[in-house]
């Protein structure tokens, strides 16, 4: 998706270019004028310059499946059970998706937060976290994922996606979310 | 004078709004016998206000061992070097006394002196004079509570302490210091990111924590005098649950570097780091006793998380928590003899106390959320992080479970509590 925008961010800087008016607008160019004020303001000149980005990966880059809401790659949370670790059979595609596309592209890397309910102790929150980012990544890796490629780490209950105080949103709260590089 | 008198009698009045707390502090209990004490407005004390006397009277009423007396007019104001009347004093219920004066000195500086008495044994308990800037008069009157507080009870006040917590506001969290009694609140750390886990270096000086603005949690000490502060510990993973080691040259910290959550210890600049325990449980929340000799610690090798404890220098752990399947958050009390932790109690999240020498449990709250339990230096008490009406507070309990305060905040969700060391 990131590639995507690239072309037409290079687009928007040339037609914004042809468009300005000779006039100049506070701001406009980003470029504060330390000289003497004059009586009939400079434009101050922009010269489009047409931008090739070979940073970012190619458009059609397996990459922007990531962000494509029809691939499975796209969805990025396992729920578990409460005081459960293992992941569900239900999401064994996703993880298996997951795993070919680490496997299939090695320079890629992820984040795995796991998280906990709100419920106890916040130090052993981050425990229970722990443990379920590490459950993820150990799946992970046996599915054929480098090691080296995944971060498992915990926000404990810090971060919770639900707010209130039910079974039903704890149940919400009770994930690993996966985050390739770039969006952590 | 009308508005000092006024402010003697009617102090709360006079004294709160003067005092800009941000963490107000309603005692819903008190002890069984409290002294009786007469703290006559200082004379001259109008020149620092709100009023030496009214801050001394409100931290020793606090405390839930005093009750300050209410005076007349006393003509003429009596001062430190006034002689005693004690059976006028002893006429008006007082079992203690304290006279003062306040003198403006050339420099612009002020002198404060005070002496106590023992009305019932008529006799002088001592005095200390003072030489302040006016910004220093709450100090000076927390330093005159803890004389005393210490002369009349036996152990060090904790008037002149501070209190570290967290306030979570709306996409906004505060690491905040305030005077144990919630006066002069500042913002040490403030972050987009969540904030757990402060604990204070022994010398008062700096605090460990453990932040998320890494997108995972990385254990800091911040230096509170200069605003300084640097990563402990930030190996791939998790880094969480620092403690100092009482000499506070290194910490235990838990990492997940190596797989799991579990103990290593690692000097106070982030330098070796080496593993203490191995299991394959969680091993979290270490926390050293007084001497150093023990680590305690929660961990769920039992199948639910209890406390358990291991030397220091590695070793076996022994089970120290049996009654329940939910018991979190080991806090030794300063004279090692006692632990407070969290249980859950028929599904109650409370601060429960055991005695180590004898195995007797007491639950202190009847709360539902409680967390982070934490002692006053003094072992009197004990602050922790509840949920009154859907919102973090502190509150605080003496440990002997008769005295209960709370203390609220103006704004936000307030937890994480850390009480900080006595200062010198």
């Amino acid at each position: 998706m990131r590639a995507m925008f690239y072309p037409l961010i290079a687009a928007s800087l040339l037609l914004g270019a042809c468009a300005t008016e000779p006039e100049q607008k506070p701001g406009a160019t980003g470029v504060e004028d330390r000289g003497k004020p004059s009586a009939t303001p400079r434009a101050v000149e922009s010269k489009p310059v047409a931008r090739v980005d070979a940073t970012g990966k190619p458009a059609g880059s397996p990459f922007a499946a990531l962000k494509d809401p029809s691939n499975i790659l796209s969805k990025r949370s396992v729920f578990f059970d409460f005081d459960k670790f293992d992941v569900k059979d239900e999401f064994r595609p996703l993880v298996e998706a997951h795993a070919k596309f680490l496997r299939e592209n090695t320079s890629a890397k992820m984040l795995i937060q796991g998280n906990a309910d709100e419920r106890g102790s916040r130090e052993y929150n981050v425990g229970l976290g722990q443990r379920r980012s590490d459950s993820l990544k150990k799946m992970l890796t046996l599915l054929g994922a480098r090691e080296d490629q995944i971060e498992s780490v915990s926000l404990g209950e810090e971060k919770p996606s639900c707010a209130d105080h039910t079974e039903d949103c704890w149940s919400k709260n009770r994930r690993d979310d996966m985050l390739y590089s770039g969006e952590y | 004078m009308p508005l000092r008198l006024l402010c003697a009698l009617t102090f709360v009045l006079c004294w709160l709004p003067a005092a800009r707390a941000q963490l107000s502090i309603e005692i819903t209990g008190a002890g069984a016998q409290r002294i009786p004490v007469a703290i006559a407005p200082f004379a001259g004390e109008s020149a620092l206000p709100p009023g030496i006397s009214s801050i001394i009277r409100a931290d020793l009423e606090r405390s839930g061992l005093f009750r300050g007396l209410e005076l007349p007019p006393l003509v003429p104001e009596p001062t430190e070097a006034s002689n005693v009347n004690y059976s006028e004093w002893r006429s008006r219920l007082a079992d203690a006394l304290v006279l003062g004066s306040v003198l403006s000195r050339p420099d612009g500086r002020f002198e404060v002196r005070f002496r106590l008495y023992d009305v019932v044994k008529q006799q002088a308990l001592g005095g200390v004079a003072y030489t302040l800037a006016k910004d220093q008069t709450r100090a000076t009157a927390h330093r005159i509570a803890d004389f005393v507080y210490e002369k009349l009870i036996g152990e060090k006040g904790v008037f002149s302490t501070r209190i570290a917590y967290v306030v979570k506001r709306p996409n906004r969290y505060e690491l905040q210091i305030a005077d144990a009694d919630g006066a002069n609140a500042e913002t040490a750390l403030a972050s987009f990111e969540p904030i757990i886990s402060p604990i204070w270096s022994p010398d008062g000086k700096r605090l460990a924590y453990v932040s998320f603005e890494n997108k995972k949690p990385v254990v800091y000490i911040h230096s509170l005098r200069d605003g300084k502060r640097h990563v402990v510990a930030n190996f791939k993973g998790s880094n969480s649950a620092p403690a100092w080691t009482p000499d506070g040259a290194r910490l235990a910290v838990v990492l997940s570097r190596e797989g799991g959550s579990q103990l290593f210890m690692i000097n106070a600049d982030g330098s070796g780091v080496r593993r203490l325990a191995s299991s394959a449980a969680i091993d979290t929340e270490p926390r050293f006793s007084p001497d150093g000799q023990w680590i305690y610690f929660t961990s769920d090798r039992g199948g639910t998380p209890q406390i358990y404890r291991m030397p220091a220098s590695g070793g076996e752990p022994q089970r120290v928590t049996f009654e329940g399947s939910y018991n979190v958050s080991p806090r030794i009390s300063p004279d090692g003899k006692t632990l407070a932790y969290i249980t859950r109690n028929a599904g109650k999240f409370q601060v429960a106390l055991l005695d180590l020498s004898n195995r007797q449990v007491q639950i202190l709250t009847d709360s539902e959320h409680d967390e982070s339990p934490s002692f006053s230096p003094n072992g009197r008490m004990i602050v922790l992080a509840t949920v009154i009406g859907g919102r973090g507070v502190l509150s605080a309990v003496s440990a002997d479970g008769r005295m209960k305060q709370r203390l609220s905040a103006t704004a936000g969700d307030v937890r994480e509590p850390a009480w900080g060391p006595f200062v010198e």
